[in-house]
């Protein structure tokens, strides 16, 4: 090969430039944001561990059921009835948007279209 | 070579044959019938369902089955009470935060008022009377029973839901607006401003914070106040007509619900009945 000293050294600093972000970031998670329960009801519809990493698909479902079932029932909690509503419902005890939802979302990434439609709390 | 051509020709021309014939061959086996025990069963069969199955589309047509949700619009009171219209669509602005744009290209429309010959023309003529050429007729979403618009959505984003109802699922549409074209009442309106801008006014100290607004992009229509519905209320329009009794609301197929007693009593007409598309809608004039 013509000029190998200098093609294969440039090689391995293209390939440390692009991977930079990889290598620059192992092992170190960032910081992860601390959760924090809603100050008035500590009663949710669906316990802690399930509702933590399955919210997304909950409210689907919540969504499905209401608008293409017309199924409004009520979901009860320890004799406490919730209406199946993001709006109406969990951001009643989570009163803001920014704590509650933007803190996770931000630090996992994810941009959810919710808040294109529905209202958040006023804060 | 020749006489090999030929034989070639002669095993491929058996093949493809035993290849077309095979299958009702094997049908045949399978069923256990000949053809003429076939057609024989097929006769009986037809015999058997033919009465029931008759598509509707001549003679006597299938009783509906299920909730139809429709409305009965007394034009008379609105035209005997000013500014009763006005009350019914400011009622469902409010409720579900549509925004009012000052550009006409821009409107969001649910429920609006429109001339009588643009909201029948089936029905209109050179000598209306002198009352009617006056007044305009509140017109929404007809709820149809046969609804084109659902029959266009290619991502079921519109539907028929158990009630009755046009709904639309928001979190669904693509915008391509097939919907809007589809229907003849232009009862359907596109978000092509984002309805939180602060051109279309939705005063957000003001706004129904239990109902979202929609976002830029999507298709919105007169939803018949599902979400009322659910609470045992009635619809905000309906509502707000209540007093001078100008709007009534109920099921269709219900032959003991008040709206088919005041459809029993009054003579009513439908917008654009040709077009077979059912509607929900009825006006007494």
């Amino acid at each position: 090969m013509y000029d190998s000293g200098k093609i294969i050294p440039g090689l391995i600093i293209f390939v440390l430039l692009i991977t930079f972000p990889i290598w620059y970031n192992h092992g170190d998670a960032g910081e992860v944001p601390k959760t924090e329960m809603p100050k008035y009801n500590r009663l949710c519809v669906l316990p802690l561990e399930e509702i933590r990493p399955n919210h997304m698909k909950m409210l689907n479902q919540w969504r499905d059921e209401v608008l293409r079932d017309e199924d409004r029932s009520f979901i009860a909690v320890e004799g406490k009835m919730y209406q199946k509503s993001l709006q109406n419902t969990c951001m009643e005890c989570h009163v803001s948007k920014k704590k509650f939802c933007d803190e996770c979302h931000t630090y996992a990434a994810v941009t959810p279209y919710c808040w294109d439609c529905h209202l958040a709390p006023v804060e | 070579m020749d006489k090999q051509r030929r034989e070639f020709l002669k095993i491929a021309g058996i093949s493809t044959l035993a290849g077309l014939g095979a299958p009702a061959v094997v049908d045949r086996l399978v069923s256990g019938t000949t053809p003429l025990t076939a057609a024989a069963s097929a006769e009986k069969g037809s015999s058997g369902h033919g009465a029931m199955e008759t598509p509707a589309g001549h003679g006597q047509e299938a009783v509906p089955t299920g909730k139809q949700y429709g409305m009965v619009i007394d034009v008379r009171k609105f035209i005997a009470q000013r500014g009763l219209a006005e009350e019914c669509i400011r009622a469902c602005n409010q409720v579900h935060n549509i925004p009012q744009f000052p550009d006409r290209k821009d409107e969001i429309k649910w429920i609006w008022l429109t001339g009588y010959e643009n909201a029948f023309p089936d029905n209109s003529h050179h000598h209306l009377n002198e009352e009617m050429e006056r007044n305009q007729v509140l017109v929404l979403c007809n709820h149809c029973a046969n609804p084109p618009c659902v029959r266009a959505c290619p991502t079921k984003a519109t539907f028929k839901d158990k009630h009755g109802v046009v709904a639309m699922d928001y979190h669904r549409c693509i915008g391509c607006r097939f919907c809007m074209a589809a229907c003849p009442y232009g009862s359907r309106s596109f978000n092509w401003l984002d309805p939180r801008d602060p051109k279309g006014g939705l005063d957000v100290k003001n706004i129904n914070r239990l109902f979202p607004t929609r976002m830029r992009g999507v298709v919105e229509k007169c939803n018949f106040c599902v979400e009322r519905l659910g609470r045992g209320e009635q619809p905000a329009c309906v509502a707000a007509a209540s007093r001078s009794q100008g709007m009534f609301f109920g099921d269709l197929n219900d032959p003991n619900s008040e709206i088919r007693q005041v459809l029993k009593q009054n003579y009513t007409v439908q917008r654009k009945p040709s077009l077979g598309t059912k509607p929900s809608v009825f006006y007494i004039i």
